[in-house]
């Protein structure tokens, strides 16, 4: 036996049972699985989406991503948070570099996934960096993405102008051992990243939500991507991740994401706390 | 009104805001029944060395939190750099890269936002010293929803702009001298408890 359940309105929120509505569409429809994304953060990115439309409401919202895959595209911008720069967060590159490429050095071949590569800013970041310790030659990096637009911002490796300055600087503060400039060309109002570096790179799309391992890797960076999911699927990714890390395989993750939370916390040990580094623990089998 | 009582407290500031943030926060101590959420624009390079600073001026635990770290009560979460800090229902926090808002990241309307979806008519809202409008339509959301909003007396602010267009929305409920919330916040949390 149970019991009714209860009419509340301090717990059903018309706009949350909305939005699950429209997450409900988008997935059913379009094959994106925004249902287990932290409720919070994406309420705030469909109201402003919300907003810019000038739709009076969610469920006209709703009707329209049915309808219209080109507003669809907007909203799946919104949805999925492209904020990146090259080295962002300096001080990880260079813990990376202090820390995890002693490591990498003594292995024949790295392989690299960076999970939620978003417009490849961050990819180019770590092939200069592996390229200037001389070992980008015997690595691969997996480059993969849920949203095939900014994957395909990622391969041409074209950046605005205006942030370059900044990259630049930040790569300095990484520990770069030349000049960013030394790997773009300047062309109209934007750079283009040295196309040598695209050599040992494999762009894909890949939803960590859905999709399953796709390989054995040295080191999986994912950095702030966890934050938008829930518990349940961070726990989900969290497992995923360790089953596609070797033992002794290094896992990078966002500054204020936490393994604390994850049920895989025991099979790791920091490398650098602070930064997020960790490496999966030698188990003898 | 139909106060359940007091379940979180949100604080927005800006431009000296942190000495108003340690004037406020140095009055309470770790018996304050209810979690404060604190948004403080500053720039990204300042980590998060402001939580540890407000750690040494008051009685309450200060913690720049990680993502889904449980909400407590008697604890001031102070929102990372370059994050925007919110609270999910099951009463953790939420963290976010995306876009800045009033070119601000952390913003005090995202986590005024939040705050006041989950915890509704028990928010308490104050808005301190501020060079921009950051926080405004978070009050005006937070006194539809029921919850109690606060501004601080322009005329006690190193910088008036925020209160002042808190106050313009016609949503502030009791506007007071920096030296006064403190102690507000102490008496309404008491009194409104069940």
């Amino acid at each position: 036996m149970s019991e009714a359940p209860q009419i509340n309105d301090e717990h059903v929120d018309m706009e949350d049972v909305e939005i699950r509505l429209l997450l409900e569409a988008v997935f059913h429809i379009y094959g994106y699985d925004f249902r287990s994304y932290s409720k919070a953060s994406i309420r705030r990115r469909v109201l402003h989406r919300l907003n810019l439309s000038g739709l009076p409401s969610i469920m006209e919202m709703i009707d329209r991503v049915m309808k219209d895959r080109q507003f669809f595209v907007q909203l799946l911008n919104d949805l999925t948070v492209n904020v990146t720069e090259m080295y962002r967060d300096p001080q990880f590159y260079r813990s990376f570099r202090e820390e995890v490429v002693p490591l990498l050095k003594t292995f024949p071949f790295i392989k690299i996934w960076h999970a939620g590569c978003s417009t490849g800013e961050e990819i180019y970041s770590m092939a200069i960096l592996l390229e200037e310790e001389g070992l980008y030659d015997r690595a691969m990096i997996y480059a993969t993405d849920i949203d095939k637009n900014v994957l395909a911002t990622a391969k041409k490796g074209i950046y605005s102008i205006s942030s370059i300055r900044q990259y630049g600087e930040n790569y300095l503060e990484a520990g770069g051992k030349s000049s960013l400039s030394d790997y773009y060309t300047c062309k109209y109002e934007g750079v283009i990243i040295d196309q040598r570096l695209r050599r040992n790179i494999l762009f894909a799309d890949h939803d960590l939500a859905t999709d399953q391992v796709f390989g054995e890797m040295n080191v999986i960076v994912c950095r702030n991507v966890l934050i938008y999911f829930d518990r349940d699927l961070q726990r989900r990714v969290f497992q995923l991740f360790r089953d596609s890390l070797d033992m002794g395989g290094v896992l990078c993750l966002g500054t204020k994401e936490s393994l604390n939370f994850s049920g895989i916390v025991e099979e790791f040990e920091p490398v650098d706390g602070q930064m997020k580094i960790f490496r999966r623990k030698q188990v003898a089998l | 009104m139909s106060h359940a009582g007091i379940r979180a407290v949100v604080i927005g500031a800006s431009w000296g805001g942190v000495n108003a943030s340690i004037r406020v926060l140095s009055s309470l101590d770790a018996s304050f029944p209810v979690p404060i959420f604190l948004a403080q624009h500053q720039r990204y390079e300042s980590e998060s060395r402001l939580a540890r600073v407000l750690e040494t001026r008051t009685q309450m635990r200060v913690v720049a939190p990680e993502d889904k770290e449980p909400v407590l009560p008697g604890v001031v979460y102070v929102s990372p750099p370059g994050y925007h800090m919110m609270v999910d229902r099951n009463a953790t926090i939420a963290l976010s890269c995306h876009w800045p808002v009033h070119y601000s990241r952390p913003s005090i309307d995202e986590l005024f936002f939040s705050a006041g979806h989950v915890y509704g008519g028990g928010t308490l809202a104050v808005l301190l010293t501020g060079a921009n409008e950051d926080g405004a339509e978070g009050i005006r959301y937070i006194h539809q929803r029921g919850g109690i909003t606060i501004a601080q007396d322009p005329a006690t602010a190193e910088a008036p702009v925020m209160p002042e267009s808190a106050i313009r929305t016609g949503c502030v409920d009791y506007i007071l001298p920096l030296d006064e919330i403190g102690p507000f916040l102490r008496e309404q949390v008491s009194s409104r408890r069940k």
